[in-house]
């Protein structure tokens, strides 16, 4: 057979196993506890062979198309040695990523929604649209900057828990100044800003920068991207929320 | 058919714009920054186009089998009739809803295993870490905190119970934790917790949290349907640095058997 054929069929199978315990879960409930018949089967088995072979050429694609390229650039920069190029990429990658993520775009337009009822800003279309905007600038520029702070942070090799630690003391902080319906948005939008291309680049960047610079370990040095971007907006929104 | 055709170009419209500023600022860096060539670049893509033809595949075959499906599910397992409370949901306490629990767990375990950023991530942290992270281990660890996470977020919508306390709470055993775990897992869990909430865990776990919000009596799908995607960002964290001290625990158990078993055949 074909080693390329094989490999491919070797990835088919690894994801028809990694979307099985779904598969279960939802067969268990809708059999069992719900005991309904399982609808449209007409399309739900299609629909899981797509999700398989999709999960299989995007693993394929990985490894031969983002890893390769995150570390290619990573290694370019750090051989550059221009500090600046690489900030300025670093902040270009967590922006350009993170503006135009649709969770991101969901999440902001219901904050909207919920800031016109509580009344912080009028209930018309146009003020909504314009809240959701500014909301998502801020997003993107928070994760922008912590992708900056993330890869200096990588340069110099400082250990990361006081960053996450004393990020964390300072959400705990501005919670009980901020008003409390923005609160559960705000801890929401860490976890939606990180889109499925944008973290294996970032971790690709990551851990090339830390592989290629002298005396950094990439286990140590190289993770912490994707914390440091889904901590700040957090920080960002509840102030975005004190702020309107 | 002709509806799938629709479905597909409508995901690859919506996959690509996704990836163009990506594209866009890659490119723009690679060109006029860097200005050296890539290597293998046809390779890459190459690999490119299996990215964005396999996300575009994925997330037209979630939005046509499961998603459907894991929202319908969320609605009737909190709904009063199978609750057994017909006509009076305002009895029901917080544990009748123990289906919805269960469901919670076993949803957040099962979407973060097929999350496809986790197994980008889980791939690199096998291969650098040269194996002593296994890829499987790590999944399994941040799904079992995903699983918690989402179960225990489940119950805070159904008893009304404030949000920011939990996380402070979990923000401080994280703390903790980080004070008694080893220097190289650090980064690592901590990249977890956002590396778990993407493609298919968030739509599903935000339509579980309205779901939840728009059916227990009391709630407001606006102000208490938010929150779970937190839960299941903090849990992860604490999830695999417990694994990872356990791990390091049963390496030092066996490693001390070894030593033990080797010095006895010597004497």
């Amino acid at each position: 057979m074909n080693p390329g054929l094989k490999r491919f069929l070797g990835l088919f199978v690894g994801a028809l196993r990694d979307l099985a315990p779904i598969i279960l879960v939802i067969a268990f409930f809708q059999i069992i506890v719900l005991q309904q018949p399982f609808p449209n089967l007409d399309k739900v088995i299609p629909g899981l062979l797509f999700v398989v072979l999709g999960l299989a050429l995007f693993i394929q694609g990985l490894e031969m198309g983002l890893f390769p390229l995150g570390e290619t650039m990573a290694n370019a920069f750090a051989r550059k040695g221009s500090l600046i190029a690489l900030l300025a990429f670093a902040f270009c990658l967590g922006f350009g990523t993170t503006v135009a993520e649709p969770a991101l775009i969901a999440v902001a337009a219901e904050a909207a929604e919920i800031a016109a009822k509580g009344g912080q800003i009028p209930l018309t279309t146009d003020a909504q649209a314009t809240y959701a905007f500014e909301l998502r600038m801020v997003v993107a520029l928070s994760v922008g900057c912590a992708i900056i702070l993330g890869v200096y942070r990588i340069l110099k090799g400082w250990p990361i828990q006081y960053f996450i630690i004393g990020g964390y003391i300072l959400v705990i902080v501005i919670t009980n100044f901020a008003p409390p319906e923005i609160v559960g948005i705000a801890y929401d939008s860490g976890g939606v800003t990180t889109s499925t291309v944008t973290v294996p680049l970032v971790t690709a960047l990551g851990v090339g920068l830390a592989s290629t610079i002298k005396g950094r370990n990439p286990m140590i040095d190289g993770f912490g991207l994707i914390a440091f971007a889904s901590l700040t907006p957090m920080i960002f929104v509840l102030l975005f929320g004190m702020v309107m | 058919m002709l509806d799938w055709i629709i479905n597909i170009a409508h995901a690859a419209i919506s996959t690509g714009r996704d990836v163009l500023p990506i594209l866009v600022i890659l490119l723009g860096f690679q060109f006029l920054v860097i200005r050296k060539k890539v290597p293998n670049f046809k390779k890459i893509v190459i690999g490119f186009i299996y990215v964005l033809l396999g996300l575009t595949l994925f997330l037209v075959g979630l939005e046509q089998a499961l998603f459907p499906l894991g929202e319908t599910m969320a609605t009737q397992l909190s709904d009063p009739d199978f609750l057994g409370a017909k006509g009076k949901p305002e009895t029901l306490q917080w544990h009748d809803y123990y289906w919805v629990y269960i469901f919670a767990a076993a949803i957040g375990f099962s979407t973060t295993v097929a999350e496809p950023s986790l197994i980008a991530v889980a791939i690199k942290a096998e291969e650098i870490s040269g194996g002593s992270i296994s890829a499987w281990g790590l999944r399994a660890a941040v799904a079992i905190g995903v699983a918690i996470g989402v179960s225990l977020g489940a119950y805070r919508i159904v008893s009304g119970t404030p949000l920011p306390i939990y996380i402070m709470v979990g923000y401080i055993i994280v703390i903790i934790q980080t004070f008694f775990a080893a220097k190289t897992i650090i980064p690592l869990a901590y990249d977890s917790g956002g590396v778990t909430t993407s493609t298919v865990t968030v739509p599903v776990v935000a339509a579980l949290g309205l779901g939840l919000a728009s059916t227990v009596p009391g709630r407001s799908p606006l102000l208490d349907g938010f929150g779970l995607i937190a839960f299941a960002s903090v849990f992860p964290i604490m999830s695999v640095l417990a694994y990872a001290l356990i791990a390091e625990k049963m390496a030092k158990r066996v490693k001390a058997k070894k030593v033990a078993s080797s010095l006895g055949s010597e004497a």
